[in-house]
């Protein structure tokens, strides 16, 4: 039974705009150029790839679900931090009140393999000691083996290597034999297909010339970092059913599975504040712009007073009174799910509240040097109402500023989410998010032996992440920016 | 100029006045100073009577912004507003929830958060500026390329992960420095290794990259191809042609962040328990004390529009076309 959760619709709606878009400039030769230009630049491919990736799992955990109960009780009932859905849903019967998403689904391998505490990434043994009672009574402190991780070997000490060498390979060979074919069949015959001419010559013509990289917009670059992820994440893949890569956390939890979660939550912060802030900023900014007197004076004395609140103090207060009003209205929130979303979505409305006077002032200036633009006056001149000029001749003009203030906003968005959930005004603590693993995690480095995995896979995620949004802002502003072009 | 900074004053006002009316209407949009009241007594054993009492030993028994049963003025300031946010413009923060006075703890904690923003800023600056010079005199080079691709790595990395990384790899690997801590007067130093260390890489990323392009920009104006066709070399024209007049943006880039290095900043100082307003702020948060965050707000807001005068004075100062009207 599907679960619509808010930020869910949300991120549909971006998406649906997104398509919009998408369809509108692909049949508009100047709004097409410019992302021509950032792909057909290698740094911008790559970054469309990687992030495509990213965004290909954050869709994937967007879609939720009750799954359907089978007709005996299983036994394991959920995991401890999977979102569990409160009594006060009134599902059929024969639904679980947890929410799950497609994600979920295919991670189940992951999600279900649940160990006693900490164990390091690939260990066959739990971090820490257990007295055990041997056969003759008599009782030892030892590391127990893992339930799960490396179960499948009988003499883990000498066969360990060996296997993760192999299944490492194995996978990597699998994903290797995908990537040809999908670089063979797909690649060329699209090639092929844009020429115009069948056959075989045309085919191997359209492969070497992929090869060569001799093809207008690197191709061959954009296949290579498609099949590095597709090679690395399928050993990845086949390593995770049999060890846990990046170890367990304290309650026992898959570390890979939690910052493979938390994807979701950096994209969703990163991408739906915009979304909430567009609207503003774009209305308030060219209005002030344009229609000058009043109305200008009004909507700068508004952004700069918000802009004079310090962002951090702003975020720390609004979600202080969120949860004192979640404390005493607790009726009124019954699933934890529906609770952590909301407050995810509040964050992303509170910081969009911080972030689009940034914006607002970028457009509000644009729009007045725009208002004096010949056209404008023309238009003026001819009779055409200010509506009219402002989706006309304004808007249409001030929209390459919005695109390269989205972009270059969304790595800092990402990387401020895990600063806000380390200060405890974040995401909701029972999330899986970036700025949540940092936190439990900090701690453990004071252990003996160090547990640092928890916070090495958060970091390396998030970096990922963050590196390429950051490269592609700079190639789209390159791209749209008047000024940048020769 | 008088009448400028009388003007921006004024101006100031307002402002002032709407953050304070923002910060009071968040709070009490979801919270009624019953609620207020009960939270800070514990919810059981709370009788209406208790409520009261608490509301009128901290003046939240009166409407919230306007008293109708007042007379003239006095409906506009007998209100909780006018109690508790108003008395911000004459510097008098009271006293927080928890009953301490906010104006002595913020003098105290002024100090310790100077101590360490102050060298950030200014070791930060200088780092930042000789990185961004030596990738501009390697332009168009290997060198230009590599450090352009490390900075934008050193950007991407989470501010977190150079605190800990800091704290693990000087702190405890290699003992260095203390990893957490202060002490007053000179002792303090020792402590503040470890904090300006990590605050400067933190701030490289973003700093040197900017100052790259604003670098670089200035390398593209005409008087420097003028005094590259003179035959100057390309050194002093980096040093003496360059950086003289991109020293300009930078430094009223840092006018405006002046004021605000008194606040602190909330990371750091948690992190390395430095009792500076950062870390006040943040213990306000984590203990729900509105009083102190609202005192913390206003004094933000004030530093902030402190910040964008002090720039506009600064640009009259190393810019003389610039004249303040």
């Amino acid at each position: 039974m599907p679960v619509l959760l808010l930020t869910d619709a949300f991120v549909f709606l971006l998406l649906g705009l997104l398509l919009a878009y998408g369809l509108h400039a692909a049949r508009h030769e100047h709004l097409r150029a410019p992302w021509r230009r950032v792909v057909a630049s290698r740094v911008g491919l790559v970054s469309l790839v990687v992030l495509g990736c990213y965004a290909a799992i954050g869709l994937l955990d967007t879609i939720h679900f009750h799954p359907r109960l089978e007709p005996e009780p299983r036994p394991e009932a959920g995991s401890a931090t999977a979102p569990v859905a409160g009594a006060g849903q009134s599902a059929p019967a024969h639904y679980a009140p947890e929410v799950l998403s497609l994600l979920d689904l295919w991670l189940a391998p992951l999600r279900e393999r649940q160990e006693m505490t900490y164990s390091a990434p690939f260990a066959t043994h739990l971090q820490a000691m257990e007295t055990q009672t041997l056969a003759d009574g008599t009782s030892q402190r030892v590391y127990p083996r893992l339930r799960h991780g490396g179960v499948h070997l009988a003499n883990p000490d000498v066969d360990r290597g060996g296997d993760i060498a192999a299944t490492l390979l194995l996978g990597m060979g699998k994903g290797l034999i995908l990537w040809g074919l999908l670089v063979m069949l797909l690649g060329a015959a699209a090639l092929t297909w844009r020429r115009g001419t069948w056959g075989f010559r045309a085919w191997w013509l359209g492969l070497r010339e992929l090869a060569r990289g001799r093809t207008r917009i690197p191709w061959r670059v954009g296949l290579l970092t498609l099949g590095l992820m597709l090679v690395l994440g399928w050993g990845l893949a086949d390593l995770a059913v049999k060890y846990h890569v990046l170890g367990t956390d304290k309650v026992g939890e898959d570390v890979l599975y939690q910052a493979l979660k938390s994807i979701r939550t950096g994209l969703v912060i990163g991408t739906l504040t915009t979304l909430v802030m567009l609207p503003a900023a774009l209305l308030l900014g060219i209005m002030a712009g344009y229609f000058r007197g009043l109305a200008d004076d009004v909507i700068q004395y508004l952004y700069t007073t918000l802009n004079s609140i310090p962002g951090v103090l702003l975020i720390a207060a609004a979600v202080l009174m969120l949860q004192v009003h979640m404390a005493n209205h607790e009726a009124e929130y019954t699933s934890l799910a529906q609770r952590a979303d909301l407050r995810l979505f509040f964050l992303c409305l509170i910081l969009g509240v911080t972030s689009w006077t940034g914006l607002c002032r970028l457009l509000r200036g644009e729009a007045l040097r725009l208002r004096e633009a010949d056209y404008v006056q023309a238009a003026q001149a001819l009779g055409v109402g200010h509506l009219a000029i402002l989706g006309r001749h304004i808007l249409p003009n001030v929209m390459h500023l919005v695109i390269i203030t989205l972009t270059l906003d969304f790595s800092g968005l990402v990387l401020a989410e895990a600063v806000l959930s380390y200060i405890n005004i974040g995401v909701d603590p029972t999330m899986n998010s970036w700025g949540n693993m940092i936190n439990g995690a900090r701690l453990e480095l004071a252990r003996e032996p160090i547990v640092w995995w928890s916070l090495a896979g958060a970091l390396v995620f998030m970096f990922v992440l963050v590196l390429f949004a950051n490269l592609m802002a700079d190639v789209v502003r390159d791209a749209f920016d008047p000024r940048c072009r020769d | 100029m008088t009448a400028y900074l009388l003007r921006r004053v004024l101006y100031a006002l307002p402002i002032l006045l709407g953050v304070n009316l923002i910060t009071f209407v968040l709070f009490f949009v979801v919270n009624s100073p019953d609620d207020m009241a009960r939270m800070q007594l514990g919810a059981k054993r709370v009788t209406p009577e208790a409520i009261a009492t608490w509301k009128a030993e901290r003046g939240y028994d009166l409407p919230l912004l306007f008293n109708a049963q007042a007379e003239g003025l006095e409906r506009l300031t007998r209100t909780i507003f006018f109690d508790k946010s108003l008395r911000l413009f004459l510097l008098d923060f009271g006293t927080s929830d928890a009953g301490r006075d906010i104006g002595h703890d913020i003098g105290q904690r002024m100090w310790p958060s100077l101590a360490v923003a102050v060298p950030v800023l200014l070791v930060g600056l200088l780092v930042n500026i000789s990185l961004a010079l030596f990738i501009v005199l390697f332009r168009g080079t290997y060198i230009d390329l590599a450090g352009v691709v490390l900075l934008v790595a050193m950007l991407s990395i989470s501010s977190l992960f150079y605190i800990i990384g800091g704290q693990f790899l000087l702190g405890k690997l290699l003992r260095l420095a203390p990893i957490s801590g202060y002490a007053q007067g000179l002792e303090a130093w020792k402590f503040l290794i470890l904090p300006v260390i990590v605050g400067v890489m933190g701030g490289i990323g973003s700093g040197a990259r900017f100052y790259r392009t604003l670098f670089l920009e200035e390398a593209g104006k005409d008087y420097v191809r003028t005094a590259r066709a003179k035959g100057l070399g390309e050194r002093l024209v980096l040093f003496r042609h360059i950086l003289g007049n991109a020293l300009i943006p930078i430094l009223t880039g840092v006018v405006v962040v002046l004021p605000l290095l008194f606040m602190g900043s909330l990371l750091t100082e948690s992190f390395f328990g430095i009792p500076g307003l950062g870390s006040y702020t943040l213990d306000a948060i984590n203990n729900q004390d509105f009083a102190i965050v609202r005192a913390m707000v206003f004094l933000g807001s004030v530093l902030y529009i402190l910040g964008l005068v002090l720039t506009d004075i600064s640009y009259t100062l190393v810019d003389p076309r610039v004249r303040l009207s």
